[in-house]
């Protein structure tokens, strides 16, 4: 299949950048990424500069694979990341506009690739518990019931790419961090530094920059795990209880 | 910074003012259109006089009407610095619009519906409030005393099409903004429950589209079949 690519191109968090526009013949079994090395074999035999893009796993998982294709994150099929997006869900023809995460909190290192160590020192505020080492413990050995054991999973499950940041109109990382919050503070073994996760992760996230909720739910929609805006409430009202209830300040 | 300013001046803090006074914005309109509705009784007005004096007069309401003006400004104000804050968090928008079914217009366009709604605000408090409080009301008397005649101003004010057309966009920007704030409020609260939401969601649905028609009936009712 022929494409035409508009692809952000952008020499460094300095420069302005701009859209370039290639042709590239692609097969529908490639996976997005897999069409984007097309792309850059092809500039590299022409003597140009390939687009910078992150990838790794390539299999749904390390979360690096970051594009805002034709203003969607992650592109248009639902629950899916870049590297698991086939080109069977474009059409011969297509003009496909590739961009990367779009927020200011976000910045562009190079073409595709941004900068996002701010979601790391959210993590390091409090994505985190305290356990002894030493001996595993049994797996079974603290008894959880399903329902929350399965809503704690589903939290996990996010793989902190950023692409609810970029999705969301006001540049919020509320779903990312409700989805940390909400994982660790679901089980027994994460409740101990319940309120001050809670509260050092929040003030982290408002300390990077990043924008507040409204509720617009482009998040949860344009996110490769799906991740619930149930987080986001259970955030705000363990949050509350936080600051209202803990002698925190 | 003490706990308290910490708090109000985070991001969910923030959006907990936003929606306390949301709420109470809601519920004000709910004693507003119950009020208004006596309006369409037939009675040449004197039945909406008389509510008029009980709510100029009551100390209790006086309270409640000034804590009203308060959180109008209040939701008005806050609302506007963080729709300004989000721009800046957003920066560059992507070039293409996302066609994402999921996200309805209205979330994306509060401050815009607000901005709207602020607009109606100052023509709907010129017109009744201001002039009630100029003393540009004529009096009439039902037999136990001179009462202000405010039924007359709502029938000139609604006697002017340009008016009446005013007020339906205004209630128009309402309904939007309660078709996505009314939910939006309790998920902001945290309330946010497999078995309750989807009720939450469908009342407020309802009440974004019944309660400004409700309001929108009385200019209607008063151009169509009461001036004409
Ligand atoms: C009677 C009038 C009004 C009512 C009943 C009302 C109600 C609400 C409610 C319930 C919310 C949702 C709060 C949340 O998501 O937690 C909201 C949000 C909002 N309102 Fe209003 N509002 C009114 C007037 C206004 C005015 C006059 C403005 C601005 C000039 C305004 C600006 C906003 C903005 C910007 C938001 C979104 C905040 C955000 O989620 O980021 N509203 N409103
Ligand atoms: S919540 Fe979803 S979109 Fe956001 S970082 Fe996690 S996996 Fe990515
Ligand atoms: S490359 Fe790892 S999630 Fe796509």
């Amino acid at each position: 299949m022929k494409l035409t690519l508009k692809v952000w191109r952008q020499k460094n968090n300095k420069a302005a950048g701009q859209f370039e526009t290639y042709n590239v013949e692609a097969n529908e079994h490639m996976s997005f990424l897999e069409m984007m090395d097309v792309l850059n074999e092809q500039l590299i035999e022409e003597k140009k500069e390939p687009v910078s893009f992150e990838h790794d796993c390539r299999e749904g998982i390390c979360g690096t694979c970051n594009m805002v294709i034709n203003g969607q994150a992650h592109g248009p099929q639902k629950g899916t990341t870049t590297c698991q997006l086939h080109m069977r869900h474009f059409k011969e023809g297509d003009t496909i506009t590739v961009e990367p995460w779009r927020a200011t909190a976000f910045p562009v290192i190079k073409d595709l690739v941004v900068d996002r160590s701010s979601f790391d020192r959210i993590i390091q505020a409090g994505g985190f518990i305290s356990v002894n080492t030493g001996q595993a413990v049994d797996g079974n050995a603290i008894p959880i019931e399903k329902d929350i054991a399965l809503k704690a999973f589903d939290a996990a499950t996010c793989i902190g790419c950023g692409a609810c940041v970029s999705a969301c109109p006001n540049g919020s990382a509320m779903l990312f961090t409700s989805a940390k919050v909400s994982h660790l503070g679901l089980l027994p073994q994460g409740e101990v530094e319940h309120s001050r996760r809670v509260l050092n992760m929040v003030a982290q996230m408002d300390k990077e920059g990043f924008g507040m909720c409204s509720n617009v739910g482009a998040c949860s929609a344009e996110c490769p795990k799906e991740i619930s805006l149930e987080n986001i409430a259970r955030m705000n009202r363990e949050y509350f209880k936080a600051v209202l209830t803990s002698d925190l300040k | 910074m003490s706990w308290i300013t910490n708090f109000l001046t985070s991001s969910i803090g923030r959006k907990l003012l936003m929606s306390l006074t949301g709420l109470f914005l809601i519920l004000f309109l709910i004693v507003h259109l119950a009020g208004n509705f006596q309006l369409l009784k037939n009675d040449g007005g004197q039945a909406f006089n008389e509510y008029t004096v009980f709510m100029t007069t009551s100390p209790l309401i006086k309270v409640i009407s000034y804590g009203n003006y308060l959180f109008i400004l209040l939701h008005a104000v806050l609302g506007i610095t963080i729709w300004l804050k989000n721009r800046k968090t957003k920066g560059k928008t992507s070039a293409v619009a996302s066609k994402n079914e999921d996200v309805t217009w209205a979330s994306k366009n509060m401050a815009l519906l607000g901005i709207l709604i602020f607009a109606f605000l100052m023509l709907h408090m010129g017109d009744f409030w201001l002039k009630m409080k100029l003393n540009q009301t004529n009096m009439i008397d039902y037999g136990t005393g001179p009462i202000k005649d405010l039924y007359e101003n709502v029938y000139n004010s609604y006697s002017q099409w340009w008016i009446v057309i005013a007020y339906l966009v205004g209630l128009t920007a309402l309904s939007y903004h309660l078709w996505h704030g009314f939910a939006s409020a309790f998920q902001t609260l945290g309330l946010n429950h497999r078995k309750y939401t989807p009720i939450i969601q469908f009342v407020g649905k309802a009440f974004a589209i019944l309660v400004p028609l409700g309001f929108a009936i009385i200019p209607l009712y008063f151009k169509l079949f009461i001036v004409d």
